[in-house]
């Protein structure tokens, strides 16, 4: 069945789950360090091994980032709300249970517009923003594929163990119709700048500290029943999200077409096929048997407590854009294509940590956009920050890097050898503006090239160019052409 | 029996600080007194005598050198139960699963305890992950009552109390959940206290059900229990349910309680615990207790708390629903037993046989017990419920403690039963906690002080004093009085009463 | 009164992980169901409108400033493991629960 066919017998109705790690300094429930890529087992203590004895002691800072977050999806704080104990034994939850909060969240009954990319705007419910724990990470050894399935043993790492995690749950999200996809991925990107302007989470897809699971089912036409949902998960990029809702919503149809009825799972989404698979079925079905966590106290914000977090919600990505387009004089169509090139926050944060707009919104516009199109990205999913930008622009601006070097440098950042200075420094990037230095190197460049520097001493200033070029190519592009021109014109003229 | 062994701790200290005698020769006289009635007691699952003479000597050497000491306790011997993680001994909680388990942490009261110059000489033995009320569900094999080798020293905390009834140490430290301090008090004739629930800090007190697990003193006096109490009780930032308060002047408590009549204190029996079940010797040893009170001056009403009949139903769901949860984590992946882990089985069938070979039938029966109360379809019908009766538990408590200072009861309904009696009878078993849950329930504080002997048998029964919590002291000053006058009355102290030990067998360490 | 077949002993010893015995389900289920029995004691009281209570301490809003504390080394934090291997603990394989 093609997708047209799809929407026209069937209405998609989506469910969104999206965990967010919080970046907190330390984790959820005991004061390890909660960062990412530390040895194995290192950022680890009773509390998060779970070891006999230990006790769970609740991070005030990530309490707060949750009801930021929950504030800022326009959802109400409880005032009161407890954690629970979600019980299941496996390997990578040390105590073999996760602390969850599970019929008490902590923030309820909210509303979000996604902005979705033609400009307008798709109101999407929000059930429940709650916190939990994050697992361990398990590495499968043997079977060739370093995948779960087939493995002989796994390892296994606790560093992850404990840290605070976000998962923010939308109400069923019926309407979008053939938007479902473009919806569910707008939906993910939108909350990802959302929590990225919030300051409360790295959002890295790719290092999973922001992660979606999509459920997705389908109701005929006219029904007002929903049918029944799968949940997909390891859906990994935005590309994915849209990738993983539409190959779904078109296996359902094609199920339900042929008179099968669709079977309540967890399936999991393959990258490199774009479809989606079921998972292990369980020989026993769920029973979490949850119930209130004895070892943590209930939470009662305060209204005033709530009230100081709701002063310090920064400028949320809907108001800025506002904002940024009266300032910056933007078109609507002008402001469309930066919001759709997904450039538009990443400028204005750029532009905030220092940098004028004019070479802000021209770096992402044009060479970080062709980064990200050669790597089949999306502009914020390249592994640069708008600081590392604005750094680069201090450096054009402080005549300490040419354009040609900043490029070099933005190379080095994407390719992860570091921050700016380090790769200026590491990569000998430097403008050279050292006089003595260049001028051997023209005095060299006039020696190789006599003819040349005969036709400047006659007067011919256009022969300039061919010195500069080889001064610059001597130098591996590290000089200041202006100055080489001006070194080239003194030596040459009486 | 060398004569320091059967002195008090306050009397201990007293003589330690004023350098009469050293805390060596104290410690060592404990250790020679484990050699020689341990092998039939078996108290220990664990002993360190070389490194319990080492901070013993410590505590001798800065005395010498004039610094005061560390804690009103500096020098004086004490056992742990084997549920407090101790950085350098193993901790078993009398389970197979922990054989040999050497935490990398040391328990807020284990390092409470060594600040305070306290000597601990080892570790004692307990019911299974403290589920029990005999002690005969320790991997290690049963403790046996000093009274009567026999008979069972109750539990969980057997090995804690059988350590101080037969003066193998002065003081104990042991946990209560449904009485797991205070019925092997009762049945030792030790002095055993609950403090008020987050008195103490659970931090490293290996969880059996935490809304109710707390860890307490066991003594010989009540001033003893006092001045234990006070070292391990107090605010603790690492753990949630910790009170932010100071504890309550036990010691103070204690000593005035000693010196001085009851005059003005109201006394609540509690009328549901009496009747069928309750052994006759063990209601006449009450009874003449509470005239004593009465003696004292206090004036004893009977009060009703309808809600207790239903406290040990409801503890038999919360308790296990908990530990079902807490003892997860024990299979065998990170640390303890793993067995069947052959190269071709699953994680999931190495943890099932782990487990199952791990934990021993008491254990077992609850986690399934508790994995079936909390399941989708029966949660509100059991667990739901029991949390429910929780609360009418402590309004029942609320509305006596409006009427009565303090309440009373036996602390168990019988005097220790022999050894083998009620293993196969988990229901007879779970009766032995009758009269002592409520509290544990409610988290208010609670203690149980010899009452006297059982006539009929000539054991040791308990006289459980119940405050509000936060109110320890008010238990402590009842219960020094109250010692005061029995002593009197008996022409001694009842522990000294405890009969000679004839030592066949071999210690559990 | 509740009843407790051998089957359900079995789906919760699953439930709990652990590799019961044939004699254990027998024994077990006859127990299981004398003590649940008695238990079942506490739907006697009349409660719908008493809320439940999971804590005994009446406390709220306990917390910890966000700062690093310092935890276990990698050996220390591998000490009881049965079997390591390059700093992590090493574990049968995993049956895909997803």
């Amino acid at each position: 069945m093609d997708y047209d066919e799809v929407l026209e017998r069937f209405e998609p109705v989506l469910g969104l789950e999206v965990h967010v790690e919080l970046s907190t300094a330390t984790k959820m429930f005991c004061g390890c360090a909660n960062s990412f890529g530390a040895p194995p087992n290192t950022h680890v203590c009773p509390t998060c091994l779970g070891l006999p004895g230990s006790l769970p002691v609740l991070n005030r800072a990530a309490v707060e980032s949750a009801m930021r977050i929950g504030l800022a999806l326009n959802c109400s704080i409880a005032p009161w709300c407890r954690f629970s104990r979600k019980n299941y034994f496996y390997p990578d939850m040390p105590k073999n249970f996760q602390i969850s909060q599970y019929d008490e969240p902590i923030a309820l009954h909210g509303s979000w517009a996604v902005p979705l990319a033609d400009g307008s705007t798709f109101t999407v419910g929000i059930e429940r923003a709650h916190m939990e724990e994050d697992t361990g990470k398990s590495l499968h050894v043997g079977g060739g594929t370093g995948r779960i399935h087939g493995a002989n043993y796994s390892l296994l790492d606790y560093n992850r163990a404990g840290v605070p995690l976000i998962e923010i749950v939308t109400t069923p999200i019926v309407g979008a119709g053939a938007r479902a996809p473009e919806l569910a991925r707008a939906y993910v990107t939108g909350l990802r700048d959302l929590l990225r302007a919030l300051g409360v989470s790295d959002v890295r897809m790719d290092q999973g500290s922001l992660r979606c699971d999509a459920n997705v089912s389908l109701m005929p036409r006219g029904s007002s029943t929903f049918g029944t949902r799968t949940e997909t998960k390891n859906v990994n990029s935005l590309r994915s999200v849209e990738r993983a809702v539409r190959y779904e919503m078109s296996r359902q149809a094609a199920v339900l077409a042929s008179g099968g009825d669709v079977v309540q799972e967890t399936r999991h989404f393959d990258e490199a096929t774009d479809t989606t698979s079921p998972g292990r079925r369980k020989e026993t079905s769920e029973d979490y048997r949850y119930f209130p966590e004895p070892d943590l106290v209930p939470i009662a914000p305060s209204e005033e407590w709530v009230a100081r977090l709701r002063a310090t919600l920064p400028e949320l990505p809907g108001q800025r854009r506002a904002r940024v387009q009266a300032e910056w004089g933007l078109s609507d169509l002008e402001l469309r294509d930066l919001v759709n090139a997904g450039a538009l926050d990443l400028i204005a944060a750029t532009v905030e940590v220092g940098a004028p707009a004019e070479q802000a919104r021209s770096w992402w516009v044009s060479y970080l956009s062709q980064q990200a199109n050669s790597r089949d990205v999306e502009l914020a999913e390249l592994p640069i920050t708008p600081h590392q930008v604005a750094r680069v622009i201090a450096l054009v601006g402080a005549g300490e890097l040419t354009n040609t070097l900043a490029r070099q440098v933005v190379d080095g950042i994407l390719a992860g050898e570091g921050e700016p200075d380090e790769i200026v420094a590491a990569r000998h990037l430097a403008v050279v503006s050292d006089d003595a230095e260049l001028a051997a190197a023209v005095e060299q460049a006039l020696a190789a090239q006599p003819d040349v520097a005969e036709k400047i001493r006659g007067g011919k200033v256009a022969a300039v160019g061919a010195i500069v070029g080889a001064v610059m190519r001597a130098t591996g592009g590290q000089a200041d052409a202006h100055r080489v021109r001006e070194l080239v014109l003194a030596r040459c003229t009486p | 029996m060398s004569e320091l062994t059967r002195l008090s701790a306050a009397d201990l200290a007293g003589r330690i600080h004023a350098r009469e005698v050293t805390s060596v020769q104290v410690t060592q006289a404990c250790l020679d007194r484990i050699a020689a009635v341990d092998p039939a007691v078996r108290a220990f699952v664990h002993l360190d005598a070389q490194a319990a003479l080492a901070v013993a000597a410590q505590v001798d050497d800065k005395l010498r050198r004039g610094d005061p000491p560390a804690s009103p306790l500096a020098g004086v011997p004490v056992a742990l139960k084997d549920v407090f993680t101790t950085l350098d001994m193993p901790t078993t909680c009398g389970s197979r699963t922990l054989r040999g388990w050497r935490p990398p942490y040391d328990a807020t009261v284990t390092r409470r305890l060594r600040d305070a110059g306290v000597v601990i000489v080892g570790k004692t033995n307990m019911d299974e992950f403290a589920m029990g009320s005999s002690t005969e569900n320790s991997a290690y094999g049963p403790t046996h009552n000093p009274w009567d080798l026999d008979r069972v020293p109750g539990g969980s905390g057997g090995g804690s109390a059988a350590a101080v009834a037969a003066f193998e140490v002065p003081l104990a430290v042991g946990t209560d959940t449904g009485g797991s301090i205070r019925q092997p008090s009762a049945m030792t004739g030790t002095v055993g206290v609950k403090p008020t629930y987050g008195g103490v800090s659970r931090y490293g007190l290996v969880a059996f059900s935490s809304s109710l697990d707390q860890g307490g003193p066991v003594a010989r006096t009540v001033l003893d229990a006092a001045l234990l109490h006070e070292v391990i009780g107090g605010y603790d930032a690492l753990d949630s349910t910790s009170i932010d308060a100071p504890v309550p002047p036990v010691v103070h408590a204690a000593r005035a309680g000693a010196t001085a009549d009851l005059a003005g204190l109201r006394v609540g029996v509690v009328r549901e615990f009496r009747g069928d079940g309750y052994q006759p010797g063990v209601l006449r040893a009450f009874d003449v207790a509470v005239s004593r009170l009465s003696e004292l001056g206090a004036q004893v009403v009977e009060v009703s708390c309808p809600s207790f009949d239903y406290a040990l139903p409801a503890y038999y769901l919360i308790a296990p629903s908990e530990c079902s949860s807490n003892l997860a984590r024990f299979d065998g992946m990170r640390y303890g037993l793993r067995l069947g882990d052959d190269g071709t089985r699953s994680a999931e069938e190495v943890m099932s046989l782990t487990r199952e070979a791990g934990f021993g039938p008491e254990v077992k029966r609850r986690i399934m017990l508790g994995t079936y109360a909390l399941s989708a379809g029966y949660y509100d019908a059991y667990y739901g419920q029991a949390q429910k009766v929780r609360t009418l538990i402590i309004r029942d408590f609320a509305a006596a403690f409006e009427r009565v200072d303090v309440l009373v009861s036996p602390t168990t309904p019988t005097t220790a039963f022999a050894l083998g009696e009620r293993v196969d009878d988990p229901l007879a078993m779970y009766l032995s906690d009758l009269c002592t849950i409520p509290a544990d329930l409610a988290g208010n504080a609670a203690l149980s002080v010899p009452a006297g002997l059982s006539d009929e048998d000539g054991l040791p029964v308990g006289l459980q004093v119940m405050a509000p919590a936060m109110a320890d002291d008010r238990a402590y000053r009842v219960a020094a009085a109250y010692e005061v006058a029995r002593d009197a009355a008996d022409g001694g102290p009842l522990t000294h009463r405890v009969p000679g030990i004839e030592v066949v067998g071999e210690a559990l360490c | 009164m509740p009843t407790i077949s051998r089957d359900e002993v079995a789906h919760l010893a699953r439930l709990a992980r652990l590799a019961v015995t044939d004699e254990e389900l027998d024994l077990f289920a006859g127990q299981l169901e004398v003590i649940l029995t008695s238990v079942a004691r506490v739907g006697e009281v009349a409660a719908a409108d008493i809320p439940p209570t999971s804590h005994a301490v009446g406390l709220t809003d306990v917390f910890r400033a966000d700062v690093p504390r310092p935890g276990l080394t990698q050996q220390q934090a591998l000490l009881g493991a049965y079997a390591t291997e390059g700093g992590r603990f090493r574990v049968p394989r995993i049956l895909d629960e997803a």
